[in-house]
């Protein structure tokens, strides 16, 4: 095992956590300001991923396939928030989970109806495909670097939101206490929509990404939604900082743990039998992560208490 | 006259007696979910065949299961025990036809697979009422090991998904395979980012990969590994490069090597009019999925035209004899009721716009299963 090598896959491990961060910084803003459950993020990221296929084909612009996952996801998250959502703030956690389960259905069969059961075409743009050589001699594609490269300019953004503007302040303040705000005059319904419709469009740009160098198709969003409760988990409910910093500590354990658990297990048992058990223990690294975080910290690492 | 008159009776019971054996059929496939292509692909082609025999005694009933085996043992249980269906036929994947295929057949129900082929079906747990009209699991992959060897290869890099039907692929490929493996690795079942994967390719100094990936995974690793910058030889079973997925690969695909045993360039009259009428019908190309559905249907009829379905004997016997016309010209049932086939090596090719496979060569000739033996029927 080269040094290279190793390198490399903590530059996936990078990548791979940017990515999560994009899904886990929408829900867990969702959850902290609104205290709603829910499950229909994975739509929206689907719904980024099929806007940008579509707009790519009609007009051959990876940028302005980004930009129509955005738009796309930030609207249809506004127009579920203005029709359904709303309707769950005062409902037990419960309801939301089976409304929101109820949309990820309808989402899903709904683009089954619109882009037929086969997976679409997205590529990567001319531009950005191939490796580039780094140094030390390592070669890494250009459209991963890109991605954490997106993804730390829109983490920065979001703190800059969060930490600086006045919709930040509000967003802070309806995360500590909603009836306090509401009662200094600020419309909180107005402020809901806009957090649940950005949160939306993190989530559309990411599935937008990823669907250049996965596949995107129908049911796309779920595998990552999982993923993000655990990253959500791990940082602190409701905690942008914790959820990029859980976002990392998933992207890079998953990553590592899938490179080197085979190879750990290599030393003490024949090739065959050490990539199976390697690769069914680096399947649940995360959770064991996942739980060992929680055994220490009850609220996750960022989690108010 | 008399004579004349007892002739007429008998003609006339004859023809009462087919027209009330009707049959009916439970088709359980996917049909929504990341895996409904597939479903509706072996579902389209499998009704195509019925349609184009025009026979009304034949009762289909469609059913989805989401892919998950609890459904399917559900639906299976539903049209058993309600439905009354005499043979059940659709599942695509293999844990699905493990959880409802045994149960049926124990039963009393026939089993006709357009699709999953787990080597327990194919061994030890083979029955006399289950047919498989695709192929056992390890046969694509076995043919890809064939073609390793055949264009020289000597250090493959081998991956599959940790699941039984990835296990089969890679024992599968190693049962012909005769160079060296410069890796050999289990990714998750439904992964989607493959970078380690291609980076650990990339430091392992192979001189091919064999990949079994299929569907959206399929399409994933292919756009990465094109990404990558890494120029290898492909090895894969068609999975990963069936009409319904190769327009989402794109330019990443073209080239590469894959095995099937069937292709829609397989030069005869059956095939022919499959493509033409499958395109004609539901505009588009079909897949080796839709083939499958489709010969799956014809292998039925062709049963229904000599024999009783509840005449367990004689329609056992009509099945095996495979008295049909293939889309894949040649085909025969082995001892286990398992197909002897032709496995081809396919090229992805561009036609005009779209993406497809062309054959160019032939990995194994007249090929049947491994666990012909272990199966005691």
């Amino acid at each position: 095992m080269s040094l290279i090598l190793l390198i490399e896959q903590v530059l996936n491990g990078l990548q791979f956590g940017v990515m999560l961060f994009l899904m886990a910084a929408g829900l867990t803003l969702i959850f902290g300001v609104m205290g709603l459950i829910n499950l229909a993020h994975g739509s929206f990221y689907m719904i980024g991923a099929f806007a940008a296929a579509a707009t790519a084909a009609a007009t051959g612009s990876f940028l302005l396939a980004l930009v129509a996952s955005l738009v796309a996801a930030a609207a249809a998250g506004a127009i579920v928030e203005m029709t359904v959502i709303r309707r769950l703030y005062t409902r037990d956690h419960l309801d939301q989970v089976l409304a929101t389960f109820a949309l990820i259905l309808i989402f899903s069969e709904g683009t089954r109806w619109m882009f037929g059961s086969f997976p679409l075409f997205l590529e990567i743009p001319e531009y950005l495909s191939g490796p580039i050589r780094l140094p030390f001699g390592i070669e890494y594609p250009q459209y991963r670097l890109a991605i954490i490269a997106v993804g730390l300019i829109v983490a920065g953004g979001l703190f800059a939101l969060i930490a600086k503007t006045r919709i930040g302040i509000q967003i802070r303040a309806g995360e500590s206490d909603r009836e306090m705000i509401a009662a200094l005059g600020v419309d909180i319904s107005k402020l809901y929509t806009f957090v649940f419709a950005l949160g939306a469009a993190l989530a559309g740009i990411a599935g937008a990404l990823i669907g250049a160098i996965q596949s995107v198709q129908v049911g796309m969003g779920e595998p990552v939604l999982i993923l993000a409760f655990v990253v959500i988990v791990i940082g602190g409910i409701g905690s942008i900082k914790g959820a990029l910093l859980g976002a990392l500590l998933v992207g890079l354990t998953d990553t590592l743990a899938g490179f080197l658990l085979p190879k750990a297990f290599g030393l003490i048992m024949d090739a065959a039998a050490a990539t199976s058990v390697g690769s069914s223990l680096a399947s649940m690294s995360i959770y064991i992560l996942m739980a060992g975080v929680l055994l220490f910290k009850p609220t996750g690492l960022f989690g108010s208490t | 006259m008399k004579l004349r008159f007892i002739a007429l009776v008998t003609a006339l019971a004859a023809t009462a007696s087919v027209a009330q054996a009707d049959v009916k059929v439970g088709m359980i496939t996917t049909l929504s979910g990341g895996g409904a292509g597939l479903g509706i692909d072996v579902r389209d082609g499998f009704m195509l065949a019925i349609k184009q025999s025009g026979r009304s005694d034949i009762e289909v009933v469609i059913e989805d299961d989401q892919r998950k085996p609890d459904i399917a043992v559900q639906l299976a249980d539903k049209m058993i025990q309600s439905e009354k269906v005499d043979v059940l036929t659709g599942i695509i994947w293999s844990n699905l036809a493990m959880a409802v295929v045994p149960s049926a057949l124990a039963q009393g129900k026939f089993y006709l697979s357009p699709n999953a082929g787990p080597s327990p079906l194919a061994g030890k747990g083979c029955h006399k009422n289950y047919f498989n009209v695709a192929w056992q699991n390890d046969n694509l992959h076995e043919a890809g090991g064939a073609y390793a060897n055949g264009a020289g290869y000597k250090n493959t890099f081998i991956l599959a998904p940790n699941y039984p039907a990835g296990k089969d692929a890679l024992t599968g490929y190693k049962r012909m395979y005769e160079g060296a493996l410069s890796g050999e690795l289990y990714t998750k079942l439904g992964q989607k980012d493959y970078a380690s994967e291609i980076a650990q390719i990339r430091a392992s100094g192979a001189d091919s990969v064999f990949f079994f990936l299929p569907g959206g995974m399929g399409i994933s690793f292919l756009k990465q590994y094109a990404d990558s910058g890494l120029t290898l030889p492909l090895v894969g079973p068609a999975f990963s490069f069936d009409q319904g997925i190769l327009q989402a690969v794109g330019d990443a695909a073209l080239g590469v090597a894959n095995t099937s045993q069937w292709s829609k360039d397989i030069a005869n009259p059956t095939n022919e009019a499959f493509v033409t009428s499958f395109q004609a019908e539901y505009g588009r190309l079909p897949s080796l999925y839709a083939s499958q559905g489709f010969d799956t249907a014809n292998l039925l009829i062709s049963a229904i035209e000599v024999a009783d379905v509840s005449d367990v004997d004689a329609f056992q016997a009509a099945l095996k004899a495979a008295n049909f016309a293939s889309t894949r010209g040649d085909f025969a049932f082995a001892a286990n009721n398992h197909p002897i086939q032709d496995i081809y090596v396919r090229e992805v090719i561009k036609e005009g716009d779209i993406y497809t496979n062309k054959i160019v060569s032939t990995a194994l000739k007249d090929h049947s299963n491994a666990y012909v033996d272990e199966c005691k029927m």
